[in-house]
């Protein structure tokens, strides 16, 4: 029989936890798809976040390690400068990246750290049960937000791109999203572009990947792809907000 | 016989660290350590290794964990303060099985507390520090020879047994200078089959990882994890006696305490007080055998410590109580001075006799 | 050798902690035990700086001296921290171009030596420190000069080959000092 559909290979047969609709199954198999298609996966060592996404470590099939909340940059720099011919990558959410983690995500960024981040902002804490994320937006109702996100008493939502993208140190930034099939292809196009930069040796690449969290936003999946549309993109734009080699290919 | 140098106790760590293998070393300024960070980041990039400023102890201790995970001889080094933001990383270290070396050249606390020599972080080392149940190797130095001597015997501890190696020294012996010698060997090389090294397709994924959400496995983890432990006890505790044949009272100090303790037995045993030492070198393994040795022939221990009383505590247990135990002891970043000690050495002759 | 604990102290900028080194390393070459401590932390940038030498034959004990048997003070607040922990029979060096007080002890050997004022006077303002070494090595039943251009060699990086002999001038003038 013809196979006309199958898991990418840098995916293990274990099942996934996440909740349904979410976004997070989407991103893993980009990933793994990415590392098939760059053959990488026997060289690709991953690095997994406290938040949703930890037992990632179960799910790709390359080395892994399970770092501190918010420190997987570190950890990926301690791999990466041991074993500079492996593919180090993390993979992180917003309250890992862009709070508790914010210093190694800036710094990492700084040194221009030949790693590849995919980060997951769906602006909320998922695992611990909802809770206002960095990138919770403003007025947006959570566990920690009862009355929806005061940005005078509790600060505005960071623009991790945009942030980074001030930076003279990395290499590429962009942000994408996983709301419709568009956007996935151009989604999986970024991630990819994040990890070619790495094998050639270009340095730091990030890419947001604005996401769902359906269960946590009180929310049906499509309604939650369909509010990332209406009230995160406004908020978090697409598009790559820094390109160190942009042209030179071409 | 290899050359005498005269280095200090600082640089004596760094360049035994390079001896016994390490390339790699990630930290964050503090004193009184620096030197450490200093002399890596003048040799390491002549020898083929990394030496890389990190933006926070955390980020470092986190990097010593991606390096140790990688399979690399890695360390750390700091001081107190910058030993309790380590301790996240060393609760993780200590959750993943991988090898590292950690060193506090301590000062006082808490909080900010001072830049002057302390011991105040014995609990924190040998107890704790980070969450959960772990140990770590904890060995005392108490001279420049044996800040380089253990460092080396750290990276091979924690190698033989997936832990972290702690180098627990203070600000005096790692800024003070002796003469020292260097041997040439060969670093061991121990076997590291659960690196991440990348898979090349040869083999499942290594995953490096201290996450167990089912109580029951996370338990198992625990008891294998204490199994080890258990090993390291009998089989690693290190210390020295000095004059103890024949002592009726025993003074118990490490570290620089210890040097100041040995002047103190010296001028005690001229007055006629028949005191000797006993000298932790392990402070986890605490060396409980030389305890349970000198318990039934002293007559009272002197626990001579630059804190408010913390390994006494663990006289007490090695001893079961069974002799009286005091403290002798200076904090905040003073030191005692020999006729402090001898004086305590004297009041334990007459709250025995 | 006897055990010979030096405390060297002064304002951090004379020197003291290089002076303290030369004493070690001679001790190394002459195949003693030795221990060098400095003071160290904020104290170095120009407040008090002291440093702790001690030279034996046997084991050193505690590298920190509280009773030297030789205090050189190179300034006032040093020697009136240390005069009195000197033991009997000790000895205590004086720069007295920057002391004008003089020690009332009668049980301790003091030497007084316009060191500063000397090295101004030859142009090497900066070795004071040196002068009063040369005093102390041929002054102290225990040290000797012999071996002290051996020392210099070794402490004076290369790229100052220039410093070697105006370490060696200071010592030289420090050891002809009042004979």
């Amino acid at each position: 029989m013809a196979v006309v559909f199958e898991k990418p290979k840098s995916l293990t047969d274990a099942p996934f936890h996440y909740c349904p609709g979410c976004p997070h199954g989407i991103i893993h198999r980009l990933v793994a798809e990415v590392m098939d298609e760059l053959g990488i996966e026997g060289k690709a060592i991953g690095v997994a976040p406290v938040g949703c996404a930890v037992m990632a470590y179960d799910y790709f099939a390359c080395d892994m390690i399970e770092a501190p909340h918010g420190r997987a940059p570190a950890v990926a720099t301690g791999i990466k400068r041991c074993r500079p011919e492996n593919v180090v990558f993390t993979y992180q959410g917003d309250g890992d990246l862009a709070s508790i983690g914010m210093a190694e995500t800036v710094h990492s960024a700084a040194r221009n750290e030949n790693i590849t981040v995919i980060f997951v902002n769906n602006a909320i804490y998922g695992m611990t049960g909802g809770q206002m994320a960095p990138t919770s937006l403003p007025g947006q109702v959570t566990q920690t937000s009862p009355y929806g996100r005061d940005v005078n008493h509790c600060g505005w939502p960071i623009r991790v791109s945009e942030m980074l993208s001030t930076l003279e140190g990395p290499e590429y930034i962009a942000r994408v999203a996983v709301n419709n099939v568009k956007n996935v292809k151009n989604a999986k196009k970024a991630i990819k572009k994040a990890f070619e930069n790495q094998i050639n040796g270009k340095g730091f690449s990030l890419v947001e990947v604005v996401s769902a969290c359906p269960t946590n936003w009180g929310m049906t999946p499509k309604a939650a792809l369909e509010w990332i549309e209406s009230d995160m993109l406004p908020y978090y734009p697409i598009g790559v907000y820094k390109d160190r080699s942009a042209g030179e290919e071409k | 016989m290899a050359e005498r140098i005269l280095m200090k106790g600082n640089e004596a760590i760094a360049e035994a660290a390079i001896r016994a293998g390490c390339r790699h070393y990630f930290g964050y300024p503090i004193t009184p350590q620096t030197e450490i960070a200093a002399y890596m980041a003048k040799k390491m990039p002549k020898i083929g290794g990394v030496f890389l400023q990190a933006e926070s102890e955390i980020a470092s201790i986190n990097m010593v964990y991606g390096a140790a995970a990688a399979g690399m001889r890695v360390m750390t080094s700091s001081s107190s303060p910058g030993v309790s933001l380590k301790a996240e990383g060393l609760s993780y270290i200590a959750g993943s099985d991988v090898p590292a070396l950690v060193v506090n050249v301590q000062r006082g606390g808490p909080g900010l507390g001072g830049i002057q020599p302390s011991q105040s972080d014995y609990f924190q080392a040998t107890k704790g520090g980070g969450h959960g149940d772990y140990r770590m190797i904890v060995l005392a130095p108490a001279s420049v020879q044996e800040m380089a001597s253990l460092t080396i015997k750290g990276f091979d501890l924690a190698d033989k047994y997936c832990v972290t190696s702690m180098i627990l020294a203070d600000g005096t012996i790692g800024q003070m200078m002796e003469p020292i010698t260097f041997e040439d060997t060969e670093p061991k090389v121990y076997d590291k089959p659960w690196a991440l090294t990348g898979t090349e397709g040869k083999r499942k994924h290594n995953v490096v990882n201290s996450l167990y959400l089912k109580p029951d496995e996370l338990e198992k983890k625990n008891f294998e994890r204490y199994e080890k432990y258990a090993e390291i006890e009998k089989n690693e505790a290190m210390w020295e006696e000095y004059m103890m044949d024949d002592a009726e009272y025993c003074v118990v100090a490490f570290g620089i305490a210890s040097r100041v303790a040995k002047n103190a037995v010296v001028a005690a045993r001229e007055e006629g007080i028949k005191v000797g030492l006993i000298r932790p070198i392990t402070l986890w393994p605490f060396p409980t055998a030389a305890f349970e040795a000198a318990q039934d022939k002293v007559k009272a221990f002197i626990s001579v410590e630059l804190n408010m009383g913390q390994m006494i505590e663990d006289i007490r247990l090695a001893t079961g109580c069974k002799k009286p135990v005091s403290l002798c002891n200076r904090t905040g970043g003073m030191i005692p001075g020999p006729d402090e000690v001898l004086e305590a050495i004297r009041n334990a002759k007459k709250g025995a006799l | 050798m006897k055990t010979t604990q030096i405390l060297i102290a002064g304002f951090g900028g004379q020197g003291i902690l290089f002076s303290g080194k030369f004493l070690a390393y001679k001790g190394l070459t002459e195949e003693l035990q030795v221990s060098w401590l400095p003071s160290y932390g904020p104290e170095m940038r120009g407040g008090t700086a002291n440093c702790n030498v001690i030279l034996s034959d046997t084991p050193v004990g505690s590298p920190i001296i509280t009773e030297p048997d030789v205090l050189i003070a190179m300034n006032l607040p040093s020697l009136q921290k240390y005069v009195n922990t000197v033991v009997p029979g000790g000895q205590i060096y004086v720069d007295s171009s920057l002391i004008d007080a003089k020690v009332e002890r009668d049980d301790v050997e003091v030497f007084y030596i316009p060191a500063t004022q000397m090295a101004k006077d030859e142009g090497i303002s900066t070795l004071a420190n040196m002068i009063i070494i040369g005093h102390l090595l041929e002054n102290h039943s225990e040290l000797s000069f012999n071996g002290a251009a051996e020392v210099v060699d070794k402490l004076v990086p290369p790229k100052k080959a220039a410093l070697k002999d105006l370490n060696m001038k200071a010592l030289t003038l420090g050891k002809e000092y009042n004979k």
